[in-house]
């Protein structure tokens, strides 16, 4: 059991980042990115070629650039074709199974035994055990990226892309191109998905180019939680709590599937439901308030 | 300043819904004018006002800006010298965003270097300064989200922000109409000393005749895409609101003989 909950700590921080991209594009700019379950497996896929060649870093570098292409692509297809957001995003996401696959030159899947990763080189440098050295390296790079992000969205830049999920119209009311800023923020948010996928890569030890579907779903329900546990009061917050949200969504799913009351195949529905009764709550209390009131004042009134 | 000339836009050309909404529309204004504009619903107020802001482009015509032939500029690029608020206190600022990061996004956006700070010490102090003249307390809360501010408060930050670099035309669309009388008449008096004290040139559309005829130096009337009535200097400062009224009304009631006639 105490296995289990460590690896489920270890994929949480290792698809932490992928959060953190789907709360840039859901949350910041309000605009439901499905890209994100093509991106994550170009990041692996790439990842994975790349480190098989020997060059971990260089991988997950490679990793953050394809996504942000990816994102690109999407952010051109909203903004210049004007394909409407959910849409552009399933676009880019069936065009990248094909992309995925000619990356790992027609393979469906890529093993990565044996090869050199970043988790892989940190435990062979410090002797830690195999789950001590993968929790550290996963949570050094969120806290990394997080850093990163937090800094770029207190720049000017960044309280553009903010006002422009908030209110575009005022943005571009101030000579801001709002297009732009939706592009730029779909490609730092695929880029993130594209890191998380490439270390998703190094850590499983293995590509497989249908490995992405569900991860937007996976996203939206690890930010709900995050944001259960964790608050809305600022947009500091809000980055921690994709981290913390994506840990605690592995946890809950690893204890779920360890009471044997589901089989293994029920991860899926597991996932949905938690997005359900979280997205539910505001107007389940809403209603029992309703009913309180009406009942208290039919009997006032009689 | 501003200068339109025979400016044309129709909308939904060649269909039935077929409506010109200006017609070749003239218009001069000299630096520091502070214009209001009369008119009914359909007149082509808010047509002009976005005809100028580059909303969308025109059919004909050549407008120019400060010397500057704007007629196929975007509107993101003309947006740096335009200063629009519109009659939604909603629409100008971002909710979710503090008091200071949207003046912040207003004023810098203008300036170069995008990976700065948004918002320095200096620009911080800057802003308690402006926001103290607008005497509402809101210096002090300048960290608050502005989704949390009355109506009348944002609209005051807006006006803020659009006059934060000072714009080369202001256009205010009934800027005020949503607003309850007192805090409308507090907004107004914002507006007038800034626009008064920086010498803006500003077109402010109000359905008020008396704040039209009280406020600024030229007052027009629009009808039907057209510049009905152009008032200035002594006529205008004669003119009250019976009088402007009963001007509008002989207008007004000169088509109304001429549907007569169509119709008969």
């Amino acid at each position: 059991m105490t296995n289990q909950l460590l690896g489920a700590t270890e994929l949480g921080l290792v698809y932490g980042l992928m959060v953190l991209g789907v709360f840039i594009t859901f949350r910041i700019l309000k605009i439901p990115d499905l890209t994100v379950d093509g991106s994550v497996v170009l990041g692996m896929s790439v990842t994975a070629m790349i480190s098989n060649l020997g060059h971990p870093f260089l991988a997950l570098f490679a990793a953050v650039l394809a996504g942000m292409a990816a994102g690109t692509v999407t952010g051109f297809l909203q903004t210049k074709v004007k394909v409407p957001p959910i849409l552009a995003g399933i676009l880019t996401m069936s065009g990248l199974y094909s992309i995925n696959l000619l990356i790992m030159k027609g393979s469906p899947n890529v093993s990565l035994l044996g090869t050199d990763t970043v988790f892989s080189l940190f435990i062979g440098a410090t002797g830690v055990s195999k789950h001590t050295g993968n929790i550290i390296v996963g949570f050094l790079i969120c806290a990394l990226v997080v850093v990163i992000i937090e800094f770029f969205f207190r720049t000017h830049l960044g309280l553009c892309i903010r006002a422009t999920g908030d209110n575009e119209e005022m943005v571009r009311a101030t000579s801001i191109d709002t297009d732009r800023m939706k592009w730029i923020a779909l490609a730092i948010a695929n880029g993130c998905v594209g890191l998380s996928g490439g270390l998703a890569a190094q850590y499983l030890r293995y590509s497989d180019v249908t490995s992405g579907s569900g991860t937007i779903v996976i996203g939206f329900a690890a930010v709900i939680i995050g944001e259960a546990v964790c608050g809305r009061r600022n947009i500091t917050v809000g980055f921690i709590s994709t981290i913390v949200g994506s840990v605690l969504y592995r946890v809950f799913i690893a204890l779920a599937i360890n009471t044997d009351f589901l089989p293994n195949y029920f991860l899926k529905f597991i996932t949905v439901m938690i997005i359900t009764i979280a997205l539910a709550v505001s107007p389940v209390k809403e209603a029992i308030t309703a009913r309180k009131n009406k009942a208290r004042r039919l009997k006032e009134n009689a | 300043m501003l200068d339109l000339k025979n400016v044309s836009k129709t909308f939904y050309p060649g269909t039935v819904n077929e409506k010109k909404a200006l017609v070749h529309f003239s218009l001069h204004l000299d630096p520091g004018e502070f214009v209001t504009i009369i008119g009914s619903n359909g007149a082509g107020k808010s047509t002009l006002f976005n005809a100028i802001a580059g909303v969308w482009l025109t059919d004909e015509g050549k407008i120019t800006l400060d010397g500057q032939d704007v007629t196929f500029q975007s509107e993101t690029k003309r947006a740096k010298m335009i200063g629009r608020i519109f009659q939604d206190p909603m629409k100008g600022t971002s909710p979710s965003l503090t008091i200071e990061e949207n003046l912040a996004i207003a004023y810098s956006s203008g300036r170069r270097g995008v990976f700065r700070q948004a918002i320095s010490k200096r620009d911080a102090e800057f802003f308690r300064e402006t926001l103290r003249k607008l005497d509402m307390g809101l210096e002090d809360r300048m960290k608050v989200k502005i989704g949390t501010l009355s109506g009348g408060q944002r609209q005051a930050v807006t006006l803020l922000m659009a006059t934060l670099v000072t714009p080369k035309i202001l256009l205010l669309d009934e800027h005020t109409a949503a607003l309850d009388p007192l805090t409308a008449e507090k907004v107004l008096g914002i507006t007038k000393e800034i626009v008064e004290s920086r010498k803006i040139t500003t077109l402010m559309i109000t359905h008020n005749i008396a704040s039209a005829l009280e406020l600024g130096n030229r007052t027009l009337l629009l009808d039907n895409g057209e510049v009905a009535l152009d008032l200035k200097g002594e006529e205008r400062d004669s003119l009250d609101v019976e009088g402007l009224l009963h001007l509008y009304r002989k207008q007004k009631g000169q088509e109304l003989d001429n549907d007569r006639i169509l119709l008969s």
